[in-house]
């Protein structure tokens, strides 16, 4: 029984991995150019169809497909700031709400246009199924590991990325004070596009672990940026660690929720944040 | 424009607004079941789209979780309706009572949160509130349940006559809303309101309650919204999670509504319910790709002229067509001193 229970923990802990590599890209746009990204959960899905178009029309591996959507994201993340998001940056909460409103709508319908409403997967082959049994009943799959590890990897590079280099140096630079880094000759609107870029390089890492280890339609989206936004805040707006641990305390919450009740699953998530949120209103590790 | 044309174009707009009233009022004697039914569902968006500019518009809480409070009314009325057996047409103010008690913590958890997080914090809050829903087995679970005909022959024993009934109703709780939300706006706290929208720094340094007038907005909104859920269960004939609240329906359409209608003026959604039916209408064949270009279109609006159809029409026009301010005082003549703050501190 003891087993079972610390099984499940094991398993929502992993799952929680997941749910961190969303929140990272988020966690990013939150900390750096202070807005949550309404299409955050559908700009994943979206790189999650295009990893299922590489697989099945040209037959990549998904790991090679992961690494041919790296650029194209780092560099539609760079355009849609330089284009888009930074002609409203600056102008008050509801310019940048609506605009990441109406660019979420339009890539959930396009995706309904183009792939239709069927349920999706990516096939990982064996590497998906492959499972280690570490004995007193906990059994972790080779996959979860994975994508565990490579979260808990993206949060020492984007921290050495952020606070290690010149070009995090800049981005924090941007972040703390747009006006005062403008008067020093900083590029101001070059950096945050570099710095959405980096979040675009995180959603495509996100999006090829979700694809093969999740199914999902073109209305996954906002239920993806939901348990990213809780992963956020419950961590502490900014702190790429918290955003980590905040994933993991959803997931843990979703798996023995349903353990409960199937039908639990999502709600439970939901009711915990709530309620470490009403607790602990600045989050678990708060930077700012 | 000259000043004589000027006013002729305001006048135009008050006939205009007139006549789709005179039109509204007869519309039962005028129209067949189909339009009348199609008038219920304009009326409750319209209800919808008015609360979510107050809220978001004027009191700046940019919520994306409005659809709760429709679902919670239609979930309410239900509840006293069917289950508990009470008369269905007191049962309509009641979801409204039960709308505004739920906004009460609703507002303590996203209040917490700071603008930009508030809202997909509310749609969290919103969420929940609907997967709650599901697990209520006296309401259908997660599929929903259909309302008894018993209840249903209440309000006609004819699809005619309880058409026209609902039809009714939901013009009752329109009218209701604008008037009581124009009546807000006319007051002292509607000029509070204006200056929140026009500069919230400039408005808190001149005296106006801020987090004051939020909740005010916040409460004032919900009931409505709950009456606008009573509606459309009457409508829809069931309650049902993910139709009672749907994002779609009350949230998604009502932002591009009231976005691109004009956010921030008493027109706006009142236009931007009328586009939005007729794109519907005319849009709704080609299916997915509706949506695509309402966004597109919404998105165009906040870049090019962000307070909407209404405020491009507007900057030719001396005033506004459904007049909420006042005009300032003439100057040397003392005056009360409340009166003046929305105007001066209009330019930033």
């Amino acid at each position: 029984m003891l087993g079972g229970w610390l099984n499940q923990i094991v398993q929502g802990v992993l799952l929680g991995g997941l749910y961190a590599t969303f929140a990272m890209g988020l966690s990013l746009s939150v900390g750096i150019m202070r807005f949550v990204n309404i299409a955050h959960g559908d700009l994943i899905v979206l790189v999650s169809f295009l990893i299922l178009t590489l697989t099945t029309t040209l037959g990549l591996s998904p790991l090679a497909a992961v690494l041919v959507t790296l650029p194209i994201t780092f560099f539609g993340g760079y355009l849609l700031q330089r284009l888009l998001l930074q002609r409203v940056l600056g102008k008050g909460v509801l310019p940048i709400i609506l605009v990441t409103f109406g660019l979420s709508i339009i890539v959930q319908n396009g995706l309904l246009g183009t792939y239709g409403a069927d349920t999706r997967k990516v096939a990982g082959g064996s590497f998906e199924t492959a499972t280690l049994m570490l004995g007193g009943g906990v059994n972790v799959g080779v996959l979860p590991l994975t994508i565990f590890l490579s979260a808990i990897a993206m949060v020492v590079v984007l921290d050495f990325v952020l606070y290690r280099t010149r070009l995090g140096a800049r981005i924090r630079a941007v972040s703390d004070d747009v006006a005062a880094a403008d008067l020093i000759g900083l590029p101001s609107a070059r950096i945050y596009a570099t710095a959405m870029g980096i979040v675009g390089v995180t959603i495509a890492i996100s999006a090829g672990f979700m694809s093969i280890w999740t199914n999902f339609d073109p209305t996954s989206g906002p239920s993806r940026l939901l348990v990213a936004f809780e992963a956020v805040v419950l961590g502490g707006l900014g702190s790429l660690w918290g955003t980590l641990a905040g994933g993991i305390i959803i997931g843990i919450a979703q798996v023995v929720g349903a353990q409960v009740d199937a039908a639990w699953q999502l709600l439970a998530g939901h009711l915990v944040f709530l309620a470490i949120f009403m607790l602990r209103p600045e989050g678990l590790f708060p930077k700012y | 424009m000259k000043a004589s044309t000027g006013a002729f174009a305001i006048w135009c707009g008050r006939l205009a607004l007139f006549a789709g009233a005179a039109v509204l009022v007869a519309a039962p004697w005028l129209f067949r079941v189909t339009d009348i039914a199609l008038l219920t569902e304009f009326l409750s968006l319209l209800t919808i789209a008015v609360m979510w500019n107050l809220v978001a518009g004027y009191a700046d809480i940019v919520s994306v979780g409005q659809h709760a409070f429709v679902g919670i009314g239609a979930y309410a009325f239900f509840g006293f309706a069917v289950i508990a057996r009470i008369d269905p047409f007191l049962a309509i103010p009641l979801a409204a009572l039960v709308a505004l008690l739920f906004a009460i913590p609703v507002m303590a958890i996203i209040f917490r949160l700071r603008a930009a997080y508030l809202a997909v914090g509310s749609w969290v809050v919103a969420e929940t509130l609907m997967l709650a829903a599901g697990k209520l087995s006296a309401f259908g679970g997660g599929s929903g349940i259909s309302m008894p005909v018993s209840v249903v022959r209440i309000f006609g024993a004819h699809p005619a006559e309880r058409y026209a009934t609902i039809y009714w109703i939901a013009f009752a709780v329109a009218a209701l809303s604008l008037v009581s939300t124009w009546l807000l706006m006319r007051s002292r706290i509607g000029l509070g309101l204006t200056a929140i929208r026009d500069d919230e720094q400039g408005a808190g340094v001149v005296g106006v309650n801020l987090s004051g007038l939020r909740i005010l907005c916040f409460l004032w909104a919900a009931p409505f919204l709950g009456l606008a859920g009573a509606v459309i269960t009457l409508q829809k004939l069931r309650v049902a999670p993910p139709a009672s609240f749907s994002i779609i329906d009350w949230t998604v359409y009502v932002i591009f509504i009231v976005v691109i209608g004009g956010i921030g003026s008493f027109e706006g959604p009142i236009i931007g319910t009328v586009i939005f039916f007729l794109i519907r209408s005319y849009l709704s064949e080609i299916g997915v790709w509706h949506f695509i270009i309402l966004g597109v279109l919404s998105i165009a609006v906040v870049l090019v002229e962000p307070r909407g159809l209404w405020g491009l029409v507007r900057r030719f026009l001396p005033e506004d067509v459904i007049p909420i301010t006042r005009r300032p005082p003439l100057p040397g003549r003392p005056t009360e001193q409340a009166s003046r703050p929305a105007e001066s501190i209009a330019h930033e």
